[in-house]
């Protein structure tokens, strides 16, 4: 129990790194996700053809590759930034593809007919988006976007490994000062717990309140 | 080929007429045209910094480097070898437990499912690699058998309670006992259906046998950073992963098109008929899971 009050700070301040990781990485993968999945669905045939090479190439890269190429590769091209930030691309881009995939699965799951009842009635294309395909979309897109961002906070922990501040790599601090490894890594699995069932409760909450009965 | 027949129907585009598809032609120039300069301005950025020199991509042609990369690549393949039949063995084992009749046997099982399930995978290999004290390989194993095993348990039991109610019935009926039932009726109609997904689980597996590198096991990417940091080579860094990302992204898409092959196939097969065959895809929604 000790391990924990004695370096609440330490445990603090990865507990946070990861929370901060995790949200600045989920937004830019929620972006990067909704441009790709547009892509996809575009009637150009080479904004497509992107998208698809994206969500394929993406979708099979090791992640660990990914945070290998992006922290310790692009600096070679003279793009020198903080490891976090290195963190939030590699996560963020990772992330997107998956994003992808589900936003593009809920956009197809709207029936083809109410979008040619929308045109019918005279909307444009900007609003049958806005007001008929995608709030229909969005409703059935919680469920897998949430889980999604639940392996993205999972996910996050390969950060540690390369010196980003955030949960799993207090260990490394708190060994060095002798405390008992294994109440060490209790308390990271519970910071790791808390917050995985954090963003499962508030999806949760979400589907609760505008998803689809199934 | 005609505008419609090369996208899948959707709710967002009409069927274009001559304008769009002008508009869209125009778009595609333009779009095209974006992309390839992005593509040609990365290729300049590997130029500008010298990444083509005869220095850097030197070290591939010598036989110690090219071993060195292959004994990399047949521990990757080891670990997943280990890991995969293990996690296969361990989610049989869960989802038994789950489906057990007693409930005792049913909440432990739960309790180590949602648990492992919930925790980063890094975690547990630092965990028995640290705590535990144990060689890179097993450390590794472990932490994917536990990972991935909690997955595929949630994937069988989901498999068995998505055959037809029916199936069950009939077997019952037929006098059947609990054994019977589910060895000789539910398992191998549960399997068919959901072996697209175990394939695409297996390929998660795969892709995190690159965490071995982390906990300095000897497998491929650790292979890459040593040839890397090497001073003598002039640190052929971006060369590294220009020969290993294929090799890398290429076993995992090989294994990711068989499992969307294995789906196809089974969609057609009057075997699978009792059950919903899965979708190949990574990291989805298992039917019935929110």
């Amino acid at each position: 129990m000790n391990v924990l009050t004695d370096n609440f700070s330490t445990y603090g301040k990865g507990f946070l790194g990861t929370v901060e990781l995790t949200v600045y990485a989920s937004l830019l993968a929620l972006a990067l996700g909704f441009l790709m999945a547009s892509f996809r669905v575009a009637p150009v045939a080479s904004l497509r053809f992107f998208g698809t090479a994206w969500v394929t190439v993406l979708r099979n890269t090791p992640l660990t590759l990914l945070f290998f190429a992006v922290l310790l590769g692009l600096p070679r091209f003279g793009l020198v930034l903080p490891f976090q930030l290195f963190a939030v691309l590699a996560l963020g881009c990772y992330t997107s593809a998956f994003i992808c995939e589900a936003l593009r699965s809920g956009i197809n799951t709207v029936p083809r007919g109410q979008g040619e009842a929308a045109r019918s009635l005279g909307m444009t294309f900007g609003q049958t988006l806005s007001a008929v395909v995608l709030p229909q979309a969005f409703r059935s897109v919680i469920a897998p976007v949430g889980s999604t961002l639940i392996a993205l906070a999972k996910n996050s922990a390969i950060a540690g490994a390369f010196s980003v501040t955030e949960l799993l790599g207090t260990y490394r601090t708190l060994s060095e000062l002798g405390y008992n490894i294994i109440w060490t890594f209790v308390w990271i699995a519970l910071g790791y717990l808390i917050i995985t069932l954090t963003i499962s409760a508030l999806f949760h909450l979400m589907e609760k309140r505008w998803g689809v009965a199934r | 080929m005609t505008a419609t027949s090369e996208q899948e129907p959707s709710a967002l585009y009409d069927v274009p007429g001559p304008k769009a598809r002008k508009r869209h032609r125009i778009f595609g120039v333009l779009a095209t045209l974006a992309i390839a300069a992005i593509l040609g301005w990365i290729l300049y950025l590997l130029f500008d910094t010298d990444q083509f020199t005869t220095a850097k991509w030197r070290p591939f042609a010598y036989t110690g480097i090219q071993e060195l990369l292959l004994r990399g690549l047949g521990n990757t393949l080891k670990a997943f070898a280990y890991a995969s039949v293990l996690s296969l063995v361990l989610g049989g084992v869960l989802a038994v437990g789950r489906l057990s009749d007693h409930r005792p046997v049913r909440w432990v099982a739960t309790v180590i499912v949602e648990f492992f399930r919930a925790m980063p995978v890094l975690v547990m290999i630092f965990f028995v690699f640290v705590a535990l004290q144990v060689q890179a390989l097993p450390a590794l194993v472990t932490g994917l058998t536990l990972y991935n095993g909690s997955v595929l348990a949630e994937v069988f039991r989901s498999g068995v309670n998505s055959v037809d109610k029916g199936q069950r019935e009939a077997a019952y009926a037929l006098g059947m006992r609990k054994t019977q039932v589910m060895v000789q009726v539910l398992a191998p109609q549960a399997l068919r259906a959901m072996l697209p997904a175990i394939i695409s689980q297996l390929v998660v597996a795969l892709k995190d046998t690159s965490l071995g590198y982390l906990i300095t096991y000897e497998e491929f990417l650790h292979a890459g950073k040593l040839i890397a940091s090497n001073l003598d080579y002039d640190l052929p860094f971006i060369p590294v992963v220009m020969v290993i990302s294929p090799i890398y992204i290429g076993m995992c898409m090989l294994l990711s098109w068989f499992a969307q092959w294995v789906s196809r196939r089974q969609r057609r097969d009057p075997k699978a008929k009792a059950a919903a065959v899965t979708r190949a895809e990574p990291g989805g929604l298992l039917p019935g899971e929110r």
